[in-house]
This record gives structure tokens, sequence and C-alpha cells, in this order.
């Protein structure tokens, strides 16, 4: 599978979600590739990834600017065709910016940054990108952000919940930003758009202390086949 | 005042300014002058001391005078490190301080051509009961948090000690480790007569003028806070489009030479550029961007604005350079060329505003012989903490929890350790970092050390012992040490009792680092740490990088049930300098001799075992000694042992007391099966089994003395940082 990994000025962790995209596919010949914030064709790309970091410095909000950078358009339409579109971290944060996804995410309750290795658990999604997890499966996956604590007005939360949008939850007790519903990633109606705070590029590899994420990654070719 | 002694020169100084340039200098030389003639620039109470150091080796890339050190990893790639202070600033901005400094040490990084991967820090606060110091913990921690993690570079370790010195004067040391192709790396010297001068990234503003002479050269006292002004402001988003932009540069060939701007700004780097090359170089002011329209040539010449980087590119090149610039974001500006000159001339529109030989400005500094002298008695004074008569078991959970070795989790949590794709170790799970380098087939090990109260008690033992540690952490995780970074922070060299710490304490370092037959590759120097209530603890903080062939095969300091534990190497426990004894308010001068080859032994011998994949969980015994070692392993591993310390009474010719809490070199406790253990003991080196892993309990025996603690009171006393920090 080929995938775009977006690339913005201040993205962090671009080649990470690279790295994750051809560890995940090593038979594809590692044909995914970076994707600059100002080209617009996505042409030959069959799912793209908005990875984390601090694009443009996360100046006025986080994700704020990103949205109208003009590979943002092109991903839109690529979304709208129904295909795979992955938001980590700032990425999720771009992606609700975009109106792409519900909701928004905010600072995090104890106002700092924190990173720790912690438990999702997969909610009943048809979302492609979960095709390779039974809901309630629990996999660990690095956390960190600093405005990682989704919010949704209680309607808009209401029909979340009950499309089957979200996608992933933080285990018992280990919410670590004061998310609503401990609620970790969210979907689109659609199920083809993801956002996700948590780092599933970051638990593809053994020395890492988790290979779950690659889970994730694997999701949209298990459905492709 | 008079001008020159206003920006810090000395009469004398300002004499032989005057005899060089054969005039009296105007105020724009003067300015370029105070700054590079500044301790911080010129190292002029450390250089003759530094050149004691050994600097070569057969993986040496790039070794002292470079922006930073680089050794060879393999497979054409090199592992590019330095270590810096910014301590002065931290203590009067703590967030921002801290949060350039990490992001200047990236850029001296950077200016190699190298990529950074990594970030450690070694801190230094007063005791966590004042107001003050809580306060400067959490804006440095925030500070170095903000950067790295904007700038999406793992911060992998450090080591934060709380002791009274630094009470005033934090110590705040970033260390950043990077990787380069090592035929893409790039020097600092500039050449080719007509090439041009390109600076890019930020603008250039009014922050951080005379950061270099009025703050970093000078003790701080009350009135500091007045200095803020002195302290620059960082923008990691601004040094991520210029890593970025650098690396495009390089990778496309476009630069003859790159360099930082850092401390004493345009007129260091541009000044050390053309030093370097031999050459002379032109700098127009009023070509170089900036932020405010009205400043004067000196203020842009000496300005610490950050995120700012200088280049020579050939005449050919400059249009393909700006266009890289632009495509980053970032803005950048021919300002000037290189010339057979040998002079450093300062133009604004083609009008010359100043004009100094550079070998006068850069290299002509006076160096001065320090006039040691050891001080009679202990002059830090002592402060008891620990309860007269409390039995082993208390003290154990007393040391667990002192501030120096309480689980600095609060801290480290608020660091991205894993952006990149290198971490193998999360931070704190392991004596030192752990990194893969996929590019070079292996993985890299960093560690940081140094404890500045043993250094106190002994300067020059205090140091070999603090590059044994660093030696002995890498061991650990089944690392080879390939060499060495270093930042000496000490108080006014000035002084008599502190120009014989310095002197004693590089003097160990020279000695440790020749019996480890490390080089020492780059390192800093900061001194003047000292306010009105005294100099700082001494503190030599040494940064090493070694490499290890296998990640699978690398030691952590977690056992298991069952696991045998026993204690290896020349250990020869003492309560001198130790946590107890601080807690005891007992603190003197005086350490025990180290023996560099026994140790250097047992550090062999662990790294073999941890490298083979013969023991998977060793640790080497620190601060607390060996009671809080196996105290903090059974907490972290959540089983308990039972320990009988008696071997080491017998062996090792020591106290109950000593045996359970004395510190010093050459300790490792194992763990892991019985033959295992005993395979390694028939190698010459010492080895005593002490019982095994097991239960939910910590016992160690030691004579008439018992620890007897549950695994969860360890645990709760080893994690009891972050209530007193967010108190």
């Amino acid at each position: 599978m080929n995938w775009g990994v977006l690339q913005f000025p201040g993205s962090c962790d671009e080649r990470d979600a690279l790295n994750a995209c051809r560890v995940a596919d090593r038979s594809s010949g590692g044909t995914s590739r970076l994707v600059w914030h100002e080209e617009t064709d996505l042409s030959g790309l069959d799912g793209i990834v908005v990875p984390g970091g601090f694009s443009y410095g996360d100046y006025l909000r986080a994700g704020a600017i990103a949205r109208f950078a003009p590979a943002m358009e092109a991903v839109a339409d690529f979304a709208a065709a129904g295909r795979p579109v992955l938001g980590i971290c700032n990425g999720f944060q771009v992606l609700c910016e975009s109106g792409l996804l519900p909701g928004a995410l905010l600072t995090n309750e104890g106002m700092r940054f924190i990173c720790r290795q912690g438990d999702l658990v997969a909610g009943e999604s048809d979302s492609p990108f979960l095709s390779e997890m039974s809901p309630g499966e629990v996999i660990s996956v690095p956390f960190k952000h600093q405005s990682g604590r989704f919010f949704a007005p209680p309607e808009m939360l209401e029909r979340i919940e009950a499309n089957g949008q979200v996608a992933f939850r933080y285990a018992e007790d280990q919410n670590p930003n004061g998310s609503l519903g401990d609620i970790a990633g969210v979907t689109n109606e659609a199920g083809n758009v993801l956002g996700l705070m948590p780092h599933p590029e970051h638990a593809v590899e053994a020395f890492a202390g988790s290979t779950d994420g690659l889970k994730i990654f694997r999701g949209p070719a298990g459905v492709a086949a | 005042m008079a001008p020159h002694r206003e920006l810090g020169l000395t009469d004398d100084e300002f004499e032989l300014i005057k005899q060089k340039m054969g005039r009296e200098p105007n105020a724009v030389e003067l300015a370029m002058f105070s700054l590079l003639w500044s301790e911080h620039c010129a190292y002029k109470h450390s250089k003759k001391l530094l050149a004691t150091l050994p600097t070569e080796g057969p993986r040496v890339v790039m070794g002292p005078g470079e922006n930073a050190g680089a050794v060879d990893i393999g497979n054409g790639h090199s592992i590019a490190f330095k270590v810096e202070s910014h301590n002065h600033p931290s203590a009067v901005e703590p967030f921002q301080g801290a949060a350039t400094g990490v992001g200047g040490i990236l850029r001296d990084v950077i200016a190699l051509g190298a990529r950074p991967i990594a970030i450690l820090d070694s801190l230094r606060f007063g005791e966590l009961d004042s107001e003050r110091t809580r306060y400067l913990v959490d804006g440095v921690v925030g500070g170095i948090g903000h950067y790295g993690n904007s700038m999406g570079i793992a911060t992998v370790g450090g080591e934060i000690y709380f002791e009274p010195p630094y009470e005033q004067n934090c110590l705040v040391n970033a260390m950043c480790v990077g990787i380069a192709r090592t035929d893409g790396m790039v020097r600092a010297a500039a050449s080719g007569t007509g090439n041009k001068v390109v600076l890019f990234g930020a603008k250039t503003g009014r922050d951080g003028i005379g950061g270099a002479s009025v703050l970093a050269s000078a003790e701080l006292d009350e009135g500091d806070s007045g200095k803020r002004p002195t302290v620059q402001i960082g923008d990691p988003f601004e040094e991520s489009k210029l890593l970025e932009c650098c690396q495009e540069l390089l990778a496309a060939d476009l630069l003859v030479s790159l360099q930082d701007l850092g401390a004493a700004g345009l007129t260091s780097s541009a000044g050390e550029m053309a030093s370097a090359g031999g050459t002379g170089m032109d700098i127009d002011v009023g070509l170089v961007p900036l932020r405010e329209a009205d400043m004067e040539p000196f203020e842009i010449m000496v300005s610490e604005s950050q995120e700012r980087m200088l280049a020579v590119v050939e005449p050919s090149k400059v249009g393909q350079v700006l266009a890289v610039c632009t495509k980053w974001q970032t803005d950048s500006a021919m300002i000037g060329e290189v010339t057979d000159s040998g002079d450093f001339r300062i133009l604004k529109g083609g009008e010359t505003v100043g004009q100094i030989a550079v070998d006068a400005l850069v290299d002509g500094c006076p160096l001065y012989d320090l006039e040691p002298e050891e001080p009679a008695e202990w002059i830090y004074g002592n402060r008891v903490t620990l309860r007269e008569g409390a039995d082993a078991s208390e003290i154990t959970l007393s040391l667990l929890s002192a501030s120096s070795i309480a689980s600095k989790r609060w801290a480290y949590e608020q660091y991205d350790t894993m952006v990149g794709s290198r971490t193998v170790h999360r931070a704190g799970a392991a004596d030192a970092a752990v990194l893969n380098i996929p590019e070079s087939d292996r993985a890299i090990a960093i560690s940081i050390d140094g404890n500045g109260r043993r250094v106190a008690c002994s300067p020059h033992e205090g140091t070999i012992e603090a590059t044994l540690e660093c030696a002995a952490n890498l061991a650990c995780v089944g690392a080879e040490p390939l060499g060495v970074t270093n930042c000496l922070n000490f108080g006014n060299p000035e002084k008599p009792t502190v120009a014989w710490q310095l002197s004693q304490s590089v003097a160990g370092l020279g000695e440790a680092c020749e019996g480890l037959g490390l080089p020492v590759v780059g390192g800093n120097v900061s001194l003047y740490n000292e306010t009105p209530q005294g100099p700082i603890y001494p503190t030599p903080v040494i940064g090493m990088v070694g490499e290890l062939p296998d990640i699978d095969c690398c030691g952590g300091e977690v056992w298991r049930d069952g696991d045998w534990v026993a204690l290896l190497g020349p250990f020869n426990p003492s309560l001198a300098g130790s946590e107890l004894e601080k807690a005891r308010g007992q603190l003197g001068n005086g350490l025990p001799p180290v023996a560099i080859p026994d140790v250097k032994a047992a550090i062999e011998s662990v790294r073999e075992a941890v490298s083979s994949g013969l023991i998977r969980t060793v640790s080497d015994v620190s601060d607390g000694g060996i009671a809080t070692l196996v105290a903090e392993m059974a907490s972290g591993s959540g089983i308990g042992c039972d320990l009988n310390l008696e071997p080491v009474l017998v062996q090792r010719e020591c106290s109950p007391e000593d045996a359970l809490f004395g510190e010093g070199p050459g300790g490792f406790i194992l763990a892991g099966d019985r033959q295992s253990i005993e395979r390694l003991g028939g190698e010459g080196v010492q080895i005593d089994l002490l019982g095994r892993v097991s239960g939910n309990e910590i016992w160690v025996n030691a004579g008439d003395q018992k620890v007897d603690i549950l695994v969860a009171e360890a645990r709760a006393a080893f994690d009891s940082l972050e209530a007193r920090i967010e108190a």
C-alpha cells in the first residue's frame, strides 16, 4: 500500500510515520513517500497520514494554520472519495480543524506535555483502520502530547457515540489528559478518516517495546485485499 | 565607570587591545572585543588546563575546536555530540534560559551537518523545600521540553541533583547527539577569497545583547532579575525550519562552511570562521535582516538572537542557497564576503565602522594562570535531614525519597522520549539511553553524569569517579565507550579555592580518560557560577557516547523471581561524600583514592557479560549505596529480595553501614541465573553472591543491621518527588 505522509514546516513525526508505513508493508518495496505541504497531486497514493508534530509551530492553535495548507484541500477530496486518511496527534488536530473529523482537542487537563506508554481499547467501529482488531482489544502505544483533551458539545458527543465513531478509548484509569468519555481517537461517519492522539507509528518495531501500532497501519490494506 | 570595565574588560586587557590596534578602539570594536575576550568565549582561565586532556583516538572524526566533537560509528556514518551550559540565563529566566540552552546545543550539532537525534540534560538545583527551587525546576523542565518536543528531537536521558550550593545559581547543561554521513560533514573554517557570507534563519533583534560578557562571565547577585533582557527568547519552530534547511543545503552541496550563531552572535561566528580559515572577512550590517529597524552597528554585531546560522558560499551558488531558505520559509541575506586581508571589517552601507585584525580579536586574549590553593576545611556547610537513631530500614526509605535519588518521572514524562523512532529503552528504565542506528547496523548508548557533591569532597577523585560512572552506565547496557564531552561548571576561577577545584578536576578528568583510553572530543566551560553565598559545588558534567553491536543484548534494571543477585567489581564502600553523610550533616573533605585499572577491568567484564547476552539485569552502585540500589531494582521490578552482605563485610573489610549505604566507584549489582553469574567470577574480577530475588519484601542483612521493608513502601518512597515539586 502506497502511503503519502504530509510534511508541514514544524512536523516532527513525519519520518516516523513513513517508517511505520514501510514496516507495515515491507513487500511493497517502500514506495510510500513524504508529501510536501504545497503539493496538491495525490495520485498514485492509496492512503494519507497527517503526522504528529507542531505544524507551523502550533501558533494560534494546534492545527489551525496547517488546515489551510494546499495539500489539505487535496486531502479533503481524497477523504471525500472514501480513501483512508489517518491523523496522528497534531494530524488529528489538523483534521478536526479542517472539519474532516468531529470535535476538538484542548490543552491537557494537567497543562503539561505528557509522554508515556499506555493502553488503548478498540471501539466498536467499522473503520478500515480497525479491521485487524476486534472490539475491546487492548493495544499498547505511546501517549505524547500537550493538547490532547478530546472535547465535543453534548449533542455531537452523543452522535459520535451512537454512530460507532469512537475508534479508541484510553484504558481504565489511563486517561492522560481529561478527554471526554476517555476518547483517544474518533473516525468520520464513513469510517475512512481516523484521528487519534496516541502514536501508533512509535509502536511498530520490537525495540520500542510494542508492535501493536502495526495493526492500525495494516487495517486499510486488509480491507482492500 | 570606564566603558571597557562596564563591558567586563580589565584595565590591562584594555591596554593590550590599544597596543594591538595601535589606537583606541571605537564603540563597535570595543563591544566586539569585550565579548570575544570574555571568559565565555576566550576560555582565558581554562584553556591552559584543557590543553592537557587527551583528544586523539582512532575513531575521532572531529575534535575540540569544531562546533561539536564526532566519532566514527561505521558504514560511513559519524555521531556528533557536545554538552553545553546555559546556567546564568536559566537562573535569571528559567523557561527561556533552558529552552535556548537546548536550542543552542542543537545548532552546534546542526552546524556540523548532522541531524540531531537525542538530547540529554544535566540539571542542578537547590533543595526542594525552597520556593525558588520549585519555580526554577518547573521553568527549566518546561523550557527543555518545549524546545526539544517542538523540534521533534527525543530527550532520552539526564540527571537532576538537588544540593544547597545551587540554590541561587542553578545549572542547566544540555547535551545533543546527532548523526551524519561522515563525507557530508562540514567544518566552520571560512575559505576562498571572494566567497560570499550568507546569514539565514531568524531576524536579528536586540535580545541577548551582552549575554556572554555581562551575564555568563560574572558572578550572579541579588539584582540579577534586571539582567532578564540579556536572556534570549527561543522559537523552536524557527529552528525546526532551520534544521531542515541546513540538511537540504548540505545534501545539495551548496555550502563551503557553516557555523551557528551563539554567544556573542555575529562577532563570534564570523570572527571564528575567519580565524579558523586564516582569512579576513567583511560584514555589512546594513544587509542584516533586522527585527527592529534602528539598531546600531554594535548591537547588530553582538546580538544573541536565536535560530541563526552563517554560511560561506561560492558566489555562483548564492542564488540556490537563498532559494532553499525561501522554501523553508526562513529569512536569508548575503551580508558579506571572505577576504584575504586578515582583518574583520564591519561596514554599514559600504562605509567602514570597525576594523580589527582577526587574530587579535579571536586569539589575542591573554590566557591566565590559575593561583590554586587547597581549602583547609569543608567550605559548603552541612544540614541534618535524617532523624538521629534511624535504623537501616528507615535510612533506606529516607534515601529512596531523597530528592537526588527519587524517581525523576515527573520531569521525564514532560519530554518526548521516542520521536525519531530510535529510542530503545524508555527514559528512567536503564543506566544509559540506547538508540538504534540502523544506518550503521548497531546501536549507541549515551550517558551523562557528574555528582558535584563528591567532586566538592575531592575534585580529583570525584571527577575520576564521574568519568568512570559514565563508562559504568554504558557497560550496564552492553556498550563500549567511544568518546567524551564535558561541561566544567565551577565558581570564580580568580579565587584560589575554585582555581584549585578546577585544576584538580581537569587533572582527574585527564587521568580517567587516559586510563579508559578515551578521547575528549569537545566541551564547554562555565565559570563564575557563584553568588554572594559562595561558589557552587565544582561540577564537571561528563557526557559519554558508546556503541553496542546488538540491541537485543542490552541490559536493564528489571530482575525476575528466583534470580540470583551478586556484587561485582573492586567496590570499596565508604560513607565519605555519600547521600547518607549528607543527610546526617557530616560532609567533609576527602574521598578514598580510586584505582582506575581495577574499575576499568570490572567495567569491561560487565560490558562483555551484557553484550554477549549472559547477563540481562545489571546496574552500577552509586548514590545511596547497595541498599538503595537493590530497593530501587525491587520497586521497579515489583519483586523483593533476600540478601546478605556478609561476603561484602568480610571480603571488603567494611562496617555494616558502609556495606549498606557506602558509595564509591567499581560496584555493580547483577541479577540472573547462578551459573551465568559464577562464570563471570572466574575472570579475575571479584564477585560476591548476595542472595536471591523473591517475595514482596526487601531484606538486606549486613552484620548487626538489617533492612526490612515492603516493596510497596520502597516504591512509594521512590515515587515521592512529584508531590514535593508540585507542593
